[in-house]
């Protein structure tokens, strides 16, 4: 109804791209899956499908999949072209590419944005205890984490697992807060 | 969609692009192909029913983080699991999508490895099992090569995700070990029960050289077990535990294309399969 009395919008990869930094994650709606580092290729062709998009999902399970491809293919209808979402692991997901915009706005949602870890292919930079020192936590990351609401560095992690597959729950010592951050993987 | 009402609902792949695996499949020779089924379907089984299994501790786990924790890991191996059947759906593309090929098997066509063929049990016997499963789960993953790029593209992204499994598993080995007697005693029975069974992840299958061959697997899965090995050695040595796994049994009994660490599964098996057929038994068009 609307492409009746608006033309279609000029289709160029950028314009793809500045209409998907308006989808949002569903389970962090602050965040765009563009910020989330979560596009990967984009392809405007003169053919069919005359949009591709990549979509790299942040975890092989997320339950979120289907929501987000529907939503990018929904939002690109209004080029009036076929749309192809294609999920792919290629190029593996990883938490270094959110980006700083998204990792600011994380923050300001009471996320803590993840340590940073090795691009690529490469895995979390994440040691065990050395054994026989099972006190404190099980798990020892490599950068503090910082505290989402008052900026200490004072923080603890609690456990590893957090109410959605890509988040995690650390403690504040100095405001005495939980708070959640996003695994880095 | 046309069709009778009363079939299954086809549900559209979430992880994989059809015409992709397709074109990957298209140079692979028909053993090869068949080998890397097997291979594929040996992965999403052991991966559906860890995950099942583990996801009954939701609710009743003993402290409210490791709710938390086991809900997360089995959500994470059943999503894993949802992909390699996605893959497996497209290589062997007889009709059957992902849904059909994990819910529509008799518990006798299913090829996960003994050792998750156990009761949940106690906390104990699940850190055991999680513990032992892992290990040998990263070390197959480790042995996966670029011959078959959607395979090995899925492969990369789970290493990064198995990483916190890992985890997860040896510091609660670590904190039973030595979290006093009872705690111990309970590890080291647990332990001992699943021996006979621990390596079985590693049960040869019939196509192993077309899967060397074709670069699908970059060392055979004798190697990996005894990558294995050394990996359970480092960790379990300094905690005084002893485990003495049996060898993957090599035999493969023709006309079955899995070693026998694959192919029997007991009454504990038959009672989850009934639990998590129970949804598509019931309603054959439901998507969830």
């Amino acid at each position: 109804m609307t492409a009746a009395i608006e033309p279609a919008p000029a289709l160029t990869r950028e314009s793809v791209l500045a209409a998907l930094e308006e989808v949002p994650d569903p389970e962090i709606p602050n965040v765009s899956v563009v910020e989330l580092g979560m596009i990967g290729e984009i392809e405007v062709e003169s053919g069919d499908p005359g949009i591709r998009v990549e979509l790299l999902p942040t975890f092989v399970g997320c339950p979120a999949i289907e929501v987000i491809r529907d939503a990018i293919a929904h939002r690109l209808e209004a080029f009036g072209r076929p749309v192809s979402v294609d999920v792919s692991f290629a190029t593996p997901w990883s938490s270094d590419r959110i980006s700083p915009a998204g990792r600011e706005k994380l923050r300001r949602s009471g996320f803590a944005p993840p340590a940073w870890v090795a691009s690529g292919r490469a895995l979390p930079m994440l040691d065990l205890p050395p054994a026989g020192s099972s006190a404190g936590s099980a798990l020892d990351l490599d950068a503090p984490v910082p505290c989402p609401f008052c900026g200490s560095e004072r923080t603890s992690l609690q456990s590893a697992f957090g109410p959605t597959l890509c988040r995690m729950v650390w403690h504040c010592a100095e405001c005495r807060q939980p708070f959640e951050a996003f695994k880095p993987v | 969609m046309t069709g009778p009402a009363t079939g299954p609902a086809t549900v559209r792949p979430t992880t994989i692009d059809p015409e992709a695996v397709a074109r990957a499949v298209a140079p692979l020779g028909a053993a090869t192909r068949r080998a890397l089924g097997d291979l594929v379907l040996s992965m999403a089984d052991d991966e559906f029913v860890s995950g099942f299994t583990d996801s009954e501790w939701t609710g009743i786990a003993p402290v409210l983080e490791e709710d938390v924790a086991m809900s997360s890991i089995s959500q994470d191996e059943l999503g894993h699991a949802r992909g390699l059947y996605e893959l497996l759906a497209a290589i062997l593309d007889d009709g059957r999508d992902a849904d059909a090929i994990a819910y529509d098997r008799s518990p006798a066509q299913y090829r996960h490895a003994a050792l998750l063929d156990h009761a949940r049990g106690t906390w104990a016997d699940t850190i055991a099992r999680r513990f032992l499963y892992e290990l040998a789960d990263e070390a197959r993953l480790g042995s996966i090569g670029d011959g078959f790029a959607p395979l090995s593209d899925l492969v990369g992204k789970l290493r990064r995700e198995e990483r916190y499994h890992r985890m997860h598993a040896v510091a609660w080995l670590r904190r039973l070990a030595e979290g006093g007697t009872e705690a111990r005693r309970r590890l080291e029975a647990a332990l001992a029960a699943l021996e006979p069974d621990a390596a079985s992840v590693f049960t040869p299958l019939a196509g192993e050289a077309e899967l060397l061959e074709a670069g699908i697997l970059t060392r055979p899965l004798a190697a990996a077990e005894a990558a294995w090995r050394a990996d359970l050695t480092t960790i379990l040595v300094p905690l005084g535990l002893d485990l003495q796994p049996q060898q993957a049994e090599a035999r493969v009994t023709a006309p079955a294309r899995f070693g026998v660490g694959r192919m029997s599964h007991g009454k504990a098996f038959d009672w989850l399969h009934s639990q998590f057929t129970m949804v598509r038994a019931t309603d054959p068009q439901a998507i969830w």
